[in-house]
C-alpha cells in the first residue's frame, strides 16, 4: 500500500460524511479539496483497490426496511475454527464477522429482512456447525459515531 | 417504510456499492431503465425514512493504522444504565455503544462500546476513562480485541423471483 498523503486523509474523512444525491455527487467535494472530479475519482478508486476503503455507497438499515440486525457470538474450538467459519460466512445473512480474543471467539452480525429471519439464521448455523449461537440484539442505542479519523 | 418492487431493485443494485464515476446515479438509473430523477427521489425517500442512513464510504480501520480494535463490555447496574450509557456513547473515541442482553452465566455484560486506537495501550487508556464514568455502577468488565476480519460485506437482500 502506498503512503497516504494529506489529500487522501482529508478525502477519507470527508467521504465518511453523507454525499449529496446530485447528478455529480463528487463535484462539491472535489472543489473543496482543490481537485478535479477525475483526480478525486482516481484517488477513491486507488483507495478502494488498496482496501483502505472497503465500500462506497448507501448504508442500508435493515430495521427501517422491516428487517433486523443482530450481533451473535460463538465459542469455536481452534481445531474447528476454519470449518465453522466457512459454514458461517457462506450464509448471506452474515454481514460481517470478526475473530476476537475471548472464549466467545467468533462475533458476527446477522442482517435479515424480517425479525424472524434472525432466529432462523441463528438456528440454521447451530444445526450446521453443532455449536451454540448466542444472540445479543441491541436493546438501546446510545450513539453511532461511525467516523474514524484518517 | 415499505419498499415496492422498484425500491427493492434499487436496493439490490446498490448493496454492493455505487460505481466510482462522476455521474453514478445516471449509470445506475440507466441499468435499471429508470429516469435518473426517479432513482434519486426514491433514494431521497429512503434517506428520509431511515432506510438509508447515509451515502458514504466505509474505511478499513486496520489500513488507517487503527490496528487495535477493542469491543469493551461492561456489567452495569440496570437502574443506572440509561444515564451512564448515554455518557459513554458521547465519548469521542466510542464509535458504537449499545445496551444488549446478558447471557448468564457465560456473559454478564449489558453495555457494549467499541473503542479504536493505534495500539492496545491507547485503547487501554480510553477504556480507563469509561471505567471512571461507570464508577460504583460497574460490576465487571472485559475487552475483546479483534484479531482478524473474517467477513465484511454489509447487508445483502435475497433476490426475489
Amino acid at each position: 500500500m502506498s503512503e497516504l498523503d494529506q489529500i487522501d486523509r482529508d478525502l477519507i474523512n470527508r467521504l465518511q460524511d453523507d454525499l449529496p444525491l446530485d447528478h455529480h455527487p463528487f463535484a462539491g467535494l472535489a472543489d473543496e479539496l482543490g481537485l478535479s472530479e477525475d483526480a478525486l475519482l482516481s484517488r477513491v478508486a486507488r483507495l478502494r483497490e488498496e482496501g483502505v476503503l472497503t465500500r462506497f455507497g448507501p448504508f442500508f438499515d435493515a430495521a427501517a426496511m422491516g428487517g433486523d440486525f443482530c450481533l451473535c457470538a460463538m465459542a469455536v474450538p481452534d481445531a474447528e475454527f476454519e470449518t465453522v467459519l466457512t459454514k458461517v460466512n457462506a450464509r448471506p445473512e452474515v454481514a460481517h464477522n470478526y475473530e476476537r480474543t475471548h472464549q466467545l471467539n467468533m462475533w458476527f452480525v446477522l442482517a435479515c429482512e424480517t425479525p424472524e429471519g434472525i432466529t432462523e439464521a441463528a438456528d440454521a448455523i447451530e444445526r450446521e456447525t453443532g455449536h451454540a449461537v448466542l444472540c445479543f440484539p441491541k436493546l438501546q442505542e446510545f450513539y453511532i459515531g461511525f467516523r474514524v479519523a484518517a | 417504510m415499505t419498499l415496492d418492487t422498484t425500491d427493492r431493485k434499487i436496493v439490490e443494485a446498490l448493496q454492493g456499492g455505487l460505481p466510482l464515476i462522476a455521474a453514478p446515479y445516471a449509470k445506475v438509473a440507466a441499468d435499471l431503465a429508470l429516469p435518473e430523477r426517479e432513482l434519486t427521489s426514491r433514494l431521497q425517500a429512503m434517506k428520509d425514512s431511515g432506510v438509508i442512513r447515509r451515502i458514504a464510504a466505509a474505511p478499513n480501520h486496520y489500513k488507517l493504522g487503527m490496528t487495535a480494535n477493542g469491543m469493551t463490555v461492561w456489567d452495569v447496574d440496570d437502574a443506572q444504565l440509561a444515564a451512564l450509557g448515554a455518557r459513554v456513547g458521547a465519548l469521542p473515541f466510542v464509535t458504537h455503544c449499545y445496551e444488549r442482553p446478558r447471557a448468564l452465566p457465560m456473559w454478564p455484560y449489558n453495555l457494549f462500546a467499541m473503542v479504536h486506537g493505534s495500539s492496545r495501550e491507547e485503547v487501554a487508556e480510553k477504556r480507563a476513562v469509561i471505567t471512571d464514568i461507570l464508577g460504583d455502577a460497574l460490576n465487571g468488565c472485559d475487552i475483546l480485541y479483534s484479531t482478524r476480519i473474517l467477513k465484511k460485506t454489509g447487508l445483502r437482500l435475497r433476490k426475489r423471483g
